[in-house]
């Protein structure tokens, strides 16, 4: 991303300024709760990230959509710190997708990692142009002079000038190519404990999701999917449906899932409820005649477990594992499975869009990308991107779900058949049944214990479908997936074993899938991560023992471990009938590792307590890294012990929380949470708190109970 | 259509709808107030929790032609003012409860109406009346710490009067 380009044309008002609706969240000193601003004020752009008005408005800019991960603070936060301005007197808006913006698309908790150096720049350049301004203005050195609280002061004489008298002669100086940064020792903002701006808005309900967009003369729409995603549309009968009062079209609609398009029903009404009870009515005819691969969870599985009797595609070998297996004997082996999740936002994908008269097109969704949405509505409708206005609202939810946007594309197309603003919410049956899901996967671990017992040799073999397989027919046959690879390999799980194999086995279904909170890391630490405590027990190893002799060219993640057994070992000692389990991984370079205590009640397990550590190197917020860890607490344990999707008979067996259950509060767990300290290169926060959970669950189940748990999800009420 | 009378907030509306329309989607889309909101439609979720009569109900599944016209329905927007918070919205803040947010509206209306019941929850009483209130963020652990901080808050101002 260019944040900084040194442009001459510099008095040029933000094209944001001008712009009819942006949903904001305005800073304090305004009125608190407001979320949509009727314009920012005429203001001087510095730079894309950076308005100021001579009035004095202070704008930043979030380019990173907000689904609960704090990206609309931390984004301005970044850029505050360096700009010397507080948070409590800045207005933040959302970016439009415009490429000025960079890369836009949360996810792969990139934010913060992503964007540290060119937020802080975009802020450091703003501020050096301002302090020039001033300098110019007093006929001093800027040496002489400094920012601070949205002012430039002189050091000599304590005159100032706040930002907004600076900022026309600001606009007209040189952009500084490279901007000093402060130290780390000198941070207001990063680092620090904050209270987010969105929060008052969020327990006011004034707060302005996707779902709650209004566009005057707007019609509501429900679309209907095939159950078994893929169906080509035969035929259907809309006279009931077209019997409810307010419907005024049923009609079809292009619908795209992973790697393909079909038809999809849409009932238009002048009501979301009149839409929703007519789609009800709705006699649609699907044929599935033309689907290669299975639509059958239960084949999937069947077909990857064959999968995992055959060698699969080598990503990573150090030494010959397979002969050491054939010729040791102290050897061991598990397969390991994990489910179809569905990513089950309380919010569910929903999308407004107005094709106008004049062939602009607006469009407000909860997406996760407003870049990629501006791309696609633009390449939709085969319009310039200039004609294509995006505006991000806030996600009720997402999880990687709102990365893929089928929905918005049909609010588009419905609203260009209609001629009219159509919002489209997928009730929460389609939300639920047609995915994409978290795939099921499942790993097939081989273990050698040397002389010594050592752990001496690992070998995972990955099996699946492949996330860019299915999307993008992106894997070759002879390669294995990238992501898979990059995941398991050596070089990010840093245990050093001597003979080290990893290998993937593509297994395809028809079944569409998608990148989940944490993606693959979800699926395969609950592989590694219980195989390296079955190989511990097995060389009669303390598996937190075990791993820290195995990290040990990885003082990092030592560091972690001790601060895991000091954690524990300050906690009361274990009563009867409890039992811990550890484990830990890294994702999105940050390692977290997670210590899981149950205990036997009435026969059943439960959750007592989960420590969760997490080493994502500099941080903005503390508070918000640990909100994000305490929700991958929550996520992983549901993913561990609820149940998942599944196919049969060409449709998804679960349609809505009834009989698909996610963590509800009486289930909580007590919670612990520590978060490392360090001045290493800022890592993920979003997302790398939830792979280790459902291991550290499975390596506590085994202790109470020696029962060895290789599949996903556990039922609580029956173990052991 | 069918007419019918409805105190929300403190305000009168007279709407026009379906008889079966759900009581949610006449404030979100007739009335207007968006804060309540639709995340299952079958009273799974707890999202479209509101008041009436000050008793915490799933709108999703109240259909219009169930109200009798004279009750007393609170929502999100009502349950405090901006100038002043309600004592769980306060609280909600001071433990910054919300990730994204979605579900909050539902989640405090739950806990108002509990802390109305009982004023001062136990631990199972808290697990018990929000347990039909999914946060799918997980802000779980701060819900019950602001459930019993605005508790003791209200004791406190209880005492006061």
């Amino acid at each position: 991303m260019s944040v900084v380009n040194n442009r001459r044309d510099f008095l040029k008002i933000s094209g944001l300024a001008s712009a009819g609706l942006i949903l904001g969240i305005p800073g304090l000193n305004a009125a608190q709760t407001i979320v949509k601003l009727d314009g920012v004020a005429a203001a001087l752009e510095l730079n894309p990230f950076v308005m100021i008005s001579p009035s004095g408005q202070i704008t930043l800019v979030n380019s990173r959509p907000d689904m609960g991960q704090g990206s609309y603070q931390a984004v301005p936060s970044i850029i505050a710190e360096e700009l010397e301005v507080s948070l409590d007197k800045i207005n933040i808006i959302p970016s439009d997708g415009n490429a000025q913006f960079g890369s836009q698309q949360s996810g792969g908790s990139s934010t913060v990692r992503g964007f540290w150096e060119n937020l802080r720049k975009a802020g450091a350049t703003a501020k050096e142009m301002l302090i020039q301004a001033a300098a110019n203005k007093w006929k001093v050195s800027p040496a002489d002079c400094y920012a601070e609280d949205g002012k430039v002061y002189n050091k000599n004489t304590r005159a100032s000038f706040t930002y907004g008298e600076l900022v026309t002669d600001a606009s007209k100086l040189e952009v500084p190519t490279e901007p000093k940064l402060k130290e780390v020792s000198e941070f207001k903002i990063l680092g620090k404990y904050a209270k987010r701006l969105d929060v008052p808005a969020k327990v006011t309900g004034e707060a302005v999701f996707g779902i709650d967009i209004v566009v005057p003369n707007m019609l509501y729409a429900v679309t209907i999917h095939a159950p078994s995603v893929q169906g080509k549309l035969v035929s259907f009968n809309d006279v009931k449906a077209k019997a409810v009062k307010g419907v005024k079209h049923v009609l079809t609609t292009d619908h795209s899932y992973p790697g393909g398009k079909t038809k999809a029903v849409a009932v238009v009404a002048d009501n979301y409820w009149a839409a929703l009870k007519a789609s009800k009515l709705l006699e649609i005819v699907w044929d599935n005649s033309q689907i290669t691969g299975s639509i059958n969870s239960d084949q999937y599985f069947a077909d990857m477990e064959a999968a995992s009797k055959k060698p699969g595609v080598r990503a990573e070998e150090t030494g010959d594992f397979d002969a050491m297996f054939a010729a040791s004997e102290n050897t061991l082996e598990g397969l390991y499975e994990t489910p179809f999740l569905s990513h089950a936002a309380i919010e569910p994908v929903n999308a407004t869009a107005h094709v106008k008269a004049d062939g602009s097109v607006e469009v407000w969704a909860p997406i996760q990308g407003p870049d990629g949405a501006l791309e696609e509505t633009a390449a939709q409708l085969g319009i310039d991107k200039s004609k294509v206005k995006i505006n991000p609202t806030l996600l009720g939810g997402s999880f990687g779900r709102k990365a893929f946007m089928n929905f918005m594309a049909e609010a588009i197309d419905l609203s260009k058949q209609v001629q009219a603003p159509v919002k489209v919410i997928w009730p929460r049956e389609e939300d639920m049944a047609q995915g994409p899901f978290r795939p099921a996967m499942m790993s097939k671990m081989r273990g050698i214990i040397g002389r010594g017992n050592s752990l001496a040799a690992f070998s995972h073999q990955a099996i699946g479908e492949s996330i860019q397989g299915q999307h993008w027919n992106g894997i070759q046959a002879f390669r294995a997936d990238d992501w898979i690879a990059g995941e398991l390999s050596m070089e990010n799980h840093k245990y050093g074993f001597g003979v080290h194999h990893l290998s993937y086995s593509r297994v395809k279904t028809a079944i569409p899938i998608l990148w989940w909170r944490s993606v693959y890391a979800s699926n395969f630490a609950w592989g590694q991560e219980c195989f390296i405590d079955e190989m511990a027990h097995k060389a009669g190893k303390d598996p937190l023992k075990a791993r820290k002799e195995l990290l040990r060219n990885s003082p990092r993640d030592i560091k972690v471990l001790d601060k895991l057994e000091s954690m524990l070992a300050s906690y009361p000692p274990l009563p009867t009938g409890h039992a811990r389990g550890i484990a830990m991984f890294r994702s999105f370079s940050s390692m977290s590792a997670s210590a899981v205590e149950v205990a036997k009640v009435d026969g059943e397990i439960k959750i007592v307590k989960v420590t969760s550590i997490i080493d994502c190197g500099l941080f903005v917020n503390p508070d918000m890294v640990k909100a994000q860890t305490e929700g991958n607490i929550v996520m992983g344990l549901t993913a561990a012990i609820k149940g998942g999707i599944t196919f049969n008979d060409g449709k998804c067996d679960q349609t809505n929380f009834n009989t698909y259950e996610v963590m509800r509060l009486q289930e909580m767990p007590i919670v612990d949470i520590h978060i490392m300290e360090n001045q290493e290169k800022p890592g993920g926060v979003g997302e790398p708190g939830l792979p280790p959970i459902a291991p550290a669950l499975g390596n506590a189940i085994f202790n109470l109970t020696g029962v060895r748990l290789r599949r996903l999800p556990i039922d609580l009420t029956d173990v052991g | 259509m069918p007419k019918y009378n409805l105190t929300v907030n403190k305000k009168k509306y007279q709407i026009e709808a379906e008889a079966d329309m759900p009581l949610l989607w006449a404030i979100r889309d007739l009335v207007g107030l968006k804060g309540t909101k639709y995340g299952c439609g079958m009273a799974m979720c707890g999202a479209c929790t509101i008041h009436i009569d000050g008793n915490a109900t799933r709108s999703c599944s109240m259909p219009l032609s169930a109200l009798k016209g004279k009750e007393k329905i609170t929502t999100i927007e009502g349950v405090g003012s901006p100038a002043t918070l309600h004592a769980v919205q306060e609280a909600w803040i001071a433990e910054q409860v919300p990730q994204c947010g979605y579900c909050q509206s539902g989640q405090i209306m739950s806990a108002v109406a509990l802390l109305a019941e009982t004023p001062n929850p136990t631990d199972e009483d808290i697990d018990a009346y929000m347990s039909g209130n999914i946060c799918r963020c997980g802000t779980y652990d701060r819900i019950r710490k602001a459930i019993k901080s605005a508790a003791s808050s209200q004791t406190k101002v209880g005492m006061n009067k």
